[in-house]
């Protein structure tokens, strides 16, 4: 998916202080390249929203570099404005006006805006041209912030949280309006807290934590870091709880960790491990009460790094 | 609904279906309520509206584009935020309504009628016949009602104010009870002494005469019109600027326009013309009103009344944008506004005259942007008074007005 490696978004040593010195941002540095879908994940409080605000000029940064398609935000401001596509996490857009009017109006802020009604039919708005932004659904509401940034007609789109809150259906369709944007060369830095969302979404991401890159690269090169890229799950009798020792011998095994009261195995070869677990709980002559294997997800890469869940309630 | 996007759960290069031909043609138009004229909405490019000609931009835009131009979100915002005002009910009932309301209540409150007949409580017990008599031709003539009342009784009711008078008989003559602060009871005092004294033969020495005057121009309800719009002026300014400023930056909507290349000063200038638009129907509607409803008479030049407005609109947007600069909840500027606009409702001259109040609040009270903005409508529209006369209170309107708008320039915060 990536055309080229042309750095579209560097950013170098961000940080950002807030008063009473609470350092939401702590030396971030991110280099996007044009043309691809770039995640910030992290949970919330990570850092992601001052992070992409201050990449929208809308923060000032306490120190820090920072380069928006060759331009800066100090000398060039309106240009990089001209080339951007924003939607801010949880606005509000005027309830009164409907949604044609909308688009109407952020439409006449660019130099070259796009034509609203192929934005509004690419954003399944066009049913919805004179209806009032109030009386449209959570869903239809975020596609019209979408809408606001599209009509912008921009080289790149920052998107915070554009899914968050949005029922399954809505946000596939969010995706795909997604994915269209970067086949015609867009180029995409959003955040979002939803692991399968960066998985399926970003080229490239960077896990952030406390302000911090913990970590970064692409969906599978950061799952495949982990080594063993399985996950087994099981829980049986005749086991004593939080005695991991038995199980590191089995085949293949390479972390161990208890979660739920569930034994969890980082395996390599899940058809080597599994017989072997089997037949290591006969001779303790224990019975398998639960038993589940999965691909390890972004969400194991976020355990393995911090200890802790991306989404913690 | 929404099903032209193809559900591609698992894979993420799944070809985008683009909105089914059939899905926006005839269904686009939902609710045709408040669909804009054309000139609002020139350019459309989906099939079931006809792409209208705009003289404006002859062909050198290709069709389906939106109309760019140095002026085009000026004039969009300006028509975003009349239109979110006049689609909001309560907005219509507390610019529009509200006031006429008002000024219809009070103008029939206080409109003039004749002098309310003077009543007297007489205190029983010898003499009181005698009174009664000397009193039987004020009252035959409507000025002087007089009831016999045992001394508690009347005593009581005078303290519940059914009575404005006591009058005791006493050897040879009569004792008044009245409150000097109540003007209707010094005039009963006055009124009832001069029908005893004219009864029991008193002559004037000079000849006196009268002439009645009430004309339009000296009533009250052409005291209150001046005043209700200036005390409106006051109230949109504020509302529509400090409170609609706040509810954008609580929606996060300031935000999101300063994300984009549009220019604030376009913004600002859309919010302030949006103010002059209202002030103008407000003024021709309170004016209409009281000239319909009231026959009152404009004195004063249509110019000098809309520049006095205009002052006094701009004036009140400033005071509104500094009270807005750095609230971030309208439940915050709500208070603000209120704790702005309070001591002017009663101190300004509004319903009553300020002149009440006592003379070492007066320059005081003159400094106010309200009282200013008042007393230069009353004096253009009763009194017809040029411009050049109303220096002193237009600089008053002017400074206050500059002062906000530089300290909200310095404070004021968009995010």
């Amino acid at each position: 998916m990536m055309q080229s490696m042309d750095v579209a978004v560097r950013c170098r040593g961000l940080r950002k202080t807030y008063e009473g010195n609470i350092e939401a941002v702590r030396g971030l540095d991110l280099e996007i390249y044009a043309g691809e879908c770039f995640g910030l994940l992290g949970p919330n409080g990570a850092g992601k929203t001052t992070t992409i605000e201050i990449l929208e000029g809308l923060l000032e940064p306490t120190s820090g570099e920072i380069e928006i398609l060759g331009h800066h935000w100090h000398t060039n401001n309106r240009e990089v404005r001209e080339l951007m596509g924003i939607s801010l996490q949880e606005t509000r857009l005027a309830e009164k006006l409907t949604v044609y009017e909308t688009l109407e109006l952020f439409a006449s802020f660019y130099r070259r805006p796009r034509p609203i009604a192929e934005v509004m039919a690419q954003l399944a708005l066009t049913e919805k041209s004179d209806a009032w932004v109030g009386k449209l659904s959570g869903g239809q509401k975020q596609r019209l912030a979408v809408a606001t940034a599209l009509v912008a007609n921009p080289k790149i789109l920052f998107l915070d949280e554009p899914t968050t809150g949005l029922d399954p259906q809505s946000r596939r369709q969010l995706w795909d309006v997604i994915r269209q944007f970067q086949k015609q060369g867009g180029t995409v830095l959003l955040t979002t807290h939803y692991m399968d969302e960066a998985e399926r979404l970003c080229d490239r991401l960077a896990i952030i934590d406390h302000g911090l890159t913990i970590a970064g690269g692409t969906p599978s090169e950061m799952i495949e870091g982990l080594g063993a890229h399985h996950r087994v799950e099981f829980d049986a009798t005749g086991i004593v709880a939080g005695e991991l020792e038995p199980w590191r011998a089995l085949p293949g095994v390479g972390a161990i960790h208890e979660e739920d009261g569930r034994v969890v195995l980082s395996v390599r070869e899940p058809h080597e491990t599994i017989p072997a677990l089997l037949a290591a709980i006969q001779n303790r002559h224990g019975h398998l009460l639960h038993l589940t294997t999965r691909q390890a997800s972004l969400e194991d890469v976020f355990v393995h790094l911090t200890g802790r869940h991306l989404r913690e309630d | 609904m929404n099903n032209q996007f193809e559900e591609d759960r698992e894979d993420r290069n799944a070809r985008v279906e683009g909105p089914r031909s059939d899905e926006h043609g005839s269904g686009s138009q939902v609710s045709n309520l408040d669909s804009p004229a054309s000139a609002v909405r020139p350019i459309i490019g989906s099939r079931d509206r006809p792409i209208p000609q705009s003289p404006a931009h002859p062909i050198t835009r290709p069709p389906g584009l939106p109309i760019t131009g140095r002026w085009r979100s000026y004039q969009l915002l300006l028509l975003a935020r009349l239109k979110e005002m006049y689609r909001e009910p309560e907005v219509i009932f507390w610019v529009f309504i509200f006031p006429i309301l008002l000024a219809l209540g009070l103008g029939i409150a206080f409109r003039n009628k004749p002098a309310d007949i003077i009543r007297v409580a007489l205190v029983d017990g010898p003499g009181a016949a005698h009174a009664m008599e000397l009193l039987r031709p004020a009252s035959a003539a409507g000025t002087v009602k007089a009831v016999l009342l045992p001394a508690p009784e009347a005593f009581n009711q005078f303290r519940l104010g059914k009575y404005d008078l006591v009058v005791t008989p006493q050897a040879g003559g009569f004792e008044y009870l009245y409150d000097p602060a109540r003007p209707e009871s010094v005039l009963a005092r006055s009124t009832t002494d001069d029908a005893l004294q004219a009864a029991a033969g008193r002559k004037n020495s000079v000849p006196t005469s009268g002439r009645i005057s009430s004309e339009p121009g000296a009533r009250y309800i052409d005291f209150l019109i001046p005043g209700l719009l200036g005390m409106n002026l006051m109230n949109s300014g504020m509302w529509g600027i400090g409170f609609a400023l706040v509810d954008l930056r609580q929606r996060k909507l300031l935000k999101r326009f300063v994300a984009s290349p549009m220019r604030r000063s376009d913004f600002l200038l859309a919010l302030a013309s949006s103010r002059l638009v209202l002030m103008l129907l407000e003024l021709a509607l309170l004016l209409g009103f009281g000239a319909m409803a009231f026959h009152m008479h404009v004195a004063g030049s249509w110019i000098s009344i809309l520049t006095i407005s205009t002052l006094g609109a701009l004036c009140f947007g400033g005071v509104g944008l500094l009270t807005a600069s750095r609230a971030q909840k309208i439940e915050t500027v709500s208070g603000l506004i209120n704790l702005v606009m309070m001591p002017m409702w009663i101190l300004s001259g509004v319903f009553f005259s300020y002149e009440r109040f006592p003379a070492i609040l007066q320059p005081l009270i003159k400094a106010l942007p309200l009282t200013a903005l008042n007393d230069a409508l009353r004096a253009a529209i009763l009194e017809g008074a040029p411009l050049t006369h109303q220096s002193g209170r237009l600089l008053i309107l002017g400074l206050w007005g500059i002062v906000c708008y530089l300290l909200a320039l310095r404070w004021f915060r968009w995010t």
